[in-house]
């Protein structure tokens, strides 16, 4: 078997030089029920034969690059450039772990405190962490973190949160306090305010909500700090803040972020990179790990993990999070990514996205019965059409258009939003497939 | 303030030792400096057309001040991060038997699949009936862990193990709920992963210790003494952080379903087990699965990981959202709770947007097809019989805390360094030089000055042998009182000592940008 060194003669040899009769002595202590397991699974096999299995799986696919494609909500397809899955398939970045002896991890402790530092620009906050699973998980995390700085453990939740962001808050941190959402608001910043209260820890909004709708977040933040609570930012296209005034200068206390757009595949949802940025004085509560700089006994600069007093390993249940592997090849490819872009690079990546989703959003009103649910946004948007958005999207689904997630697969109880599409368009989408999409649009909607 | 070689331009005399270069580099060994300090505002290494927003829709909302970041030139890039790879150890490289991390080689079969277009150029809220392919994949592996667990359901959704041990107990509190008990402990015994207490406490729950007994294993009676009706659960790695196989399970998981609680069992160390033993056969209510552990996704310097988490009967329809059905029509998702409930279910709620970890998904079921069950058996015995032929070469020479046989870890105390002067760091900080990366140190947090060694079955014999001749030649020079070497290492490393103590009192976690001196 290729995967397996030792041959029999190994195996003999080692066993004499251990003293057992046959590998069984050495399964002894597993009771006698449950030693010798029969599995209904077939044997092994070779590269090939799992390729060709493997394969076929994948070619039952519609991939995205195979249709004119405009699924967001959540997850965007942008370019990556060639050297970015390169770098990352590095043995060095691919085969190491947690770097716990930082002598020898200095590549991804120096890449940790690189993209520390670019998730902090990017978000305009003061710190941000090594990574977490994801931007639902780095937003639960942000709530249970509000709790600890507040001493309080009530978080309201706007109504254009993604719906699976509040959801995975309700249930990572829903045994932690009491979690409220407010009503859904399409295409409008609705006024939390009221809903704010002294034992409210945290309010949660995104930003551009899950809708695409771009809001002013300095009013909430205003009201949030009136009464002692915090604001939590949620941002899960990134690309976005390379035009979009950024939560860090809309007084957003903590920032959770998804960060797939920059470096990272579709990959049906995972692996993707969570963003978590805060301010300096709320340091020591934040989750997951740390890389910070130091010097070794020459003085030379060099980089370890850091404030682990925090962490699971050291203080256990007194732990703020119980992260532990994170999601630190996901890390990797945003901040090369991001390292290629530059501040000129993203500004530019930005401002393609947004003329196309202007330019996408300007078609598709212009056919009669279809409105612009979100008067801002920045690469997606929704638009509300005359025909439930399931017909419309199966219909130019078959003619090859993947034309967005309908908003009633999120909010399946909003009798409301059974006609809304949320469309997303980045660099990917030339003007050919946005001529089509409306094209193909205008004639679905006149059959 | 530091120079352009990273070395303090003034203050102090550092000890040295390594070699004085002009350019700071040392042979192939190149010193690197942070992008910001490479790259500039004006640079970029992605050709885009500069267009102009005449009218934009941002509602006012335009970002104006300068982001901050640096943009390098593709070589200047590509050059960066290799120097960069350059400075880490990885399995690839050398011998890295980080105990608990199941540090074995990654095929690369996995990588080449997982970047099939089909799998990673499909977005998960695509319309379900163009992505049966990657329900038919998740589906089977799923038939794959539950097979190898012996366990009747999977939920597949945890990102890593820590969220997986997250869902188990979630479920658990889900299923105490349903029977309107409000019970408010979880036993953890004091050498688990500090992960178990962490989770516990996360899910609202108290933690109470189980002490070991002298042998390393579960106190079964104070086990038992511990047990009422307030507690919710156990949770037990088998094997356990000592690398021991507990053997009571059978008598522990009947002990803990008498008092009315679960057993949730830590399945960081599945890779001594797979395709031997069926944890279900056990007694066991739940267990995560370290996708990037036992089934060799690669680890990628701290994930991504995947911590999938099999079931038992009575905790199965408290697994979280999304389920995955399959009908007359082929797959397809549940995601609406009510949807959920009318079917028979019960969700502890969801875990996280989307559906899981598809990239890890993919490498983990080629890794189980390329091995077979036969395959995954040989592996399991092959990292049994490498840590104990490691436990049975060296504790002549170094101390041994535990009576073997072992599992798939050796572990050490530092007994046999009493007197030395030398630490179990120091000895860690020594393999350095000697081309391995170390051992798991200082824990489980039982023994004193823990060593955990954990081989795997995928180094060679001539590798355990030379791993063991170094192991032992340390252990004589430390018995020999030859302490320097220890104390000074590592010397051959990218770095010396870093010190730490100074990174966390004055943390800089960040770069930031030179301040202009003042006359």
């Amino acid at each position: 078997m290729r995967y397996l060194p030792l041959t029999d003669a190994d195996r003999r040899a080692m066993l004499a030089k251990i003293g057992a009769k046959s590998i069984d002595d050495l399964f002894a202590d597993v009771p006698e029920a449950a030693r010798d397991g029969h599995f209904a699974l077939p044997r092994h096999a070779g590269e090939m034969e799992v390729e060709r299995r493997l394969s076929e799986l994948a070619r039952l696919n519609i991939a995205a690059g195979d249709s004119a494609f405009f699924c967001g909500a959540g997850a965007y397809r942008h370019h990556i450039p060639a050297s970015v899955d390169h770098l990352v398939q590095r043995s060095e970045f691919l085969t190491s772990y947690t770097p716990y002896q930082p002598e020898i991890a200095q590549g991804t402790l120096q890449v940790l405190f690189e993209f520390q530092t670019q998730v902090a620009s990017l978000t305009a906050m003061e710190v941000a962490n090594a990574s977490m699973y994801d931007g639902s998980t780095a937003a639960a995390e942000a709530v249970l973190m509000a709790h600890r700085i507040t001493g309080r453990n009530r978080a309201v939740l706007s109504g254009s949160l993604h719906p699976h962001y509040a959801e995975t808050i309700r249930t990572m941190a829903g045994l932690a306090g009491e979690i409220v959402s407010a009503p859904v608001r399409l295409g409008e910043a609705e006024d939390l305010a009221p809903l704010l209260d002294e034992d409210t820890s945290c309010v949660v909004v995104q930003n551009p909500d899950v809708f695409g709708f771009l809001r002013d977040l300095k009013s909430i933040a205003e009201a949030a700090h009136a009464q002692g609570a915090l604001l939590v930012a949620v941002v899960t296209e990134a690309v976005s803040l390379g035009l979009v005034e950024p939560p860090g200068a809309m007084g957003a206390d903590i920032v959770a972020g998804e960060g797939q757009s920059l470096g990272n595949a579709l990959n049906f949802g995972g692996p993707y990179v969570g963003l978590f940025a805060t301010r300096e004085k709320y340091l020591r509560q934040m989750p997951g790990r740390l890389a910070g700089q130091t010097v070794d006994v020459e003085g030379r600069r060099g980089f370890v993990l850091t404030l682990s007093a925090r962490e699971q390993h050291i203080r256990r249940e007194k732990a703020t999070s119980n992260i532990c592997t994170n999601s630190g090849l996901c890390a990797l490819a945003f901040s090369i990514h991001l390292a290629l872009l530059g501040e000129l690079g993203l500004r530019r990546l930005a401002r393609i996205n947004h003329a196309r989703a202007v330019q996408l959003a300007e078609r598709l009103t212009a056919i009669k019965g279809v409105d612009l649910a979100t008067p801002a946004f920045f690469n997606e948007f929704t638009v509300k059409l005359p025909k439930p958005a399931i017909e419309v999207a199966d219909a130019l689904a078959n003619r090859n258009i993947i034309a967005g997630v309908r908003a009633s697969r999120l909010y399946p109880h909003e009798p409301g939003l059974t006609h809304h599409l949320i469309v997303a368009a980045t660099e990917t989408n030339n003007a050919g497939e946005i001529e089509a999409y409306a094209r193909e649009l205008e004639k679905v909607l006149a059959c | 303030m530091l120079n352009r070689q990273g070395r303090p331009s003034s203050g102090g005399s550092p000890e040295k030792t390594a070699a004085e270069t002009v350019s700071g580099h040392r042979g192939l060994d190149h010193e690197e400096r942070l992008i910001f300090e490479i790259g500039r505002p004006e640079v970029s290494g992605v050709d885009l057309p500069d267009i102009d927003l005449p009218a934009n829709r941002l509602g006012g909302l335009e970002r104006k001040a300068p982001i901050g970041l640096s943009g390098l030139s593709e070589p200047e890039t590509v050059r960066h991060y290799v120097r960069l790879s350059q400075r880490n150890a990885s399995i690839d490289a050398s011998f890295y038997p980080l105990g608990s991390c199941t540090m074995k080689h990654n095929p690369r079969l996995g990588e080449k699949l997982a970047r099939l277009s089909g799998f990673a150029d499909i977005h998960p809220m695509q319309r379900q009936k163009t992505v049966q392919g990657a329900f038919m994949l998740i589906a089977e592996l799923a038939h794959w862990l539950k097979e190898l667990t012996g366990m009747p359901a999977v939920a597949m959704t945890p990102k890593a193990g820590a969220h997986g041990e997250l869902c188990g107990i979630l479920a658990i509190r889900s299923a105490m709920q349903a029977r309107g008990e409000n019970r408010d402990c979880i036993l953890v015994p004091e050498s688990a992963h500090g992960t178990n207490p962490a989770t516990a406490a996360l899910c609202g729950y108290r933690v109470e210790t189980i002490k070991a007994t002298d042998d390393g294993h579960v106190d079964l009676a104070g086990l038992k003494a511990a047990l009422n009706p307030g507690v919710a659960g156990l949770m037990l790695t088998n094997p356990n952080t000592s690398g021991l196989f507990e053997r009571d399970m059978i008598a522990i998981a009947a002990a803990v379903h008498g008092a009315g609680a679960y057993f949730y069992c830590d399945g960081a160390n599945f890779n001594a087990l797979m395709g031997r033993v069926k944890p279900g056969d056990l007694g066991i209510d739940a267990m995560h699965i370290n996708l990037h552990k036992t089934f060799s996704t690669p680890h990628g310097g701290g994930g991504p990981g995947a911590g999938p988490v099999v079931f038992s009967q009575r905790l199965a329809r408290f697994a979280p959202l999304p389920l995955f059905v399959h009908d007359a029509n082929g797959f397809r998702l549940v995601e609406d709770v009510m949807e959920a409930r009318r079917g028979g279910a019960e969700p502890l709620g969801r875990m996280c947007a989307f559906h899981g970890q598809m990239g890890m998904f993919v490498r983990a079921l080629a890794y189980m097809l390329s091995l077979g069950a036969d395959g995954l058996r040989q592996a399991a015995e092959d990292a049994v019989l490498s840590a104990n032929y490691i436990l049975a070469a060296l504790k002549d020479v170094m101390s041994a805390p535990y009576e073997g046989p072992c599992m798939h870890e050796a572990l050490f105390d530092d007994a046999f360094l009493k007197d030395t002067g030398i630490t179990t760091l120091d000895v860690a900080k020594r393999l350095i030089d000697e081309g391995f990366h170390p051992m798991t140190i200082y824990f489980p947090l039982t023994v004193h000055g823990a060593m955990l060694i954990e081989p795997t079955e995928t180094e060679s014999k001539a590798t355990l042998d030379q791993f063991i001749a170094v192991m032992r030649a340390l252990a004589m020079e430390a018995k020999n009182g030859k302490a320097a070497g220890f104390k000074q290492a590592p010397i051959l490393a990218p770095r010396r000592r870093l010190d730490e103590t100074a990174a966390a009192r004055k943390p800089v976690l960040r770069w930031k940008p030179a301040q202009p001196e003042s006359a």
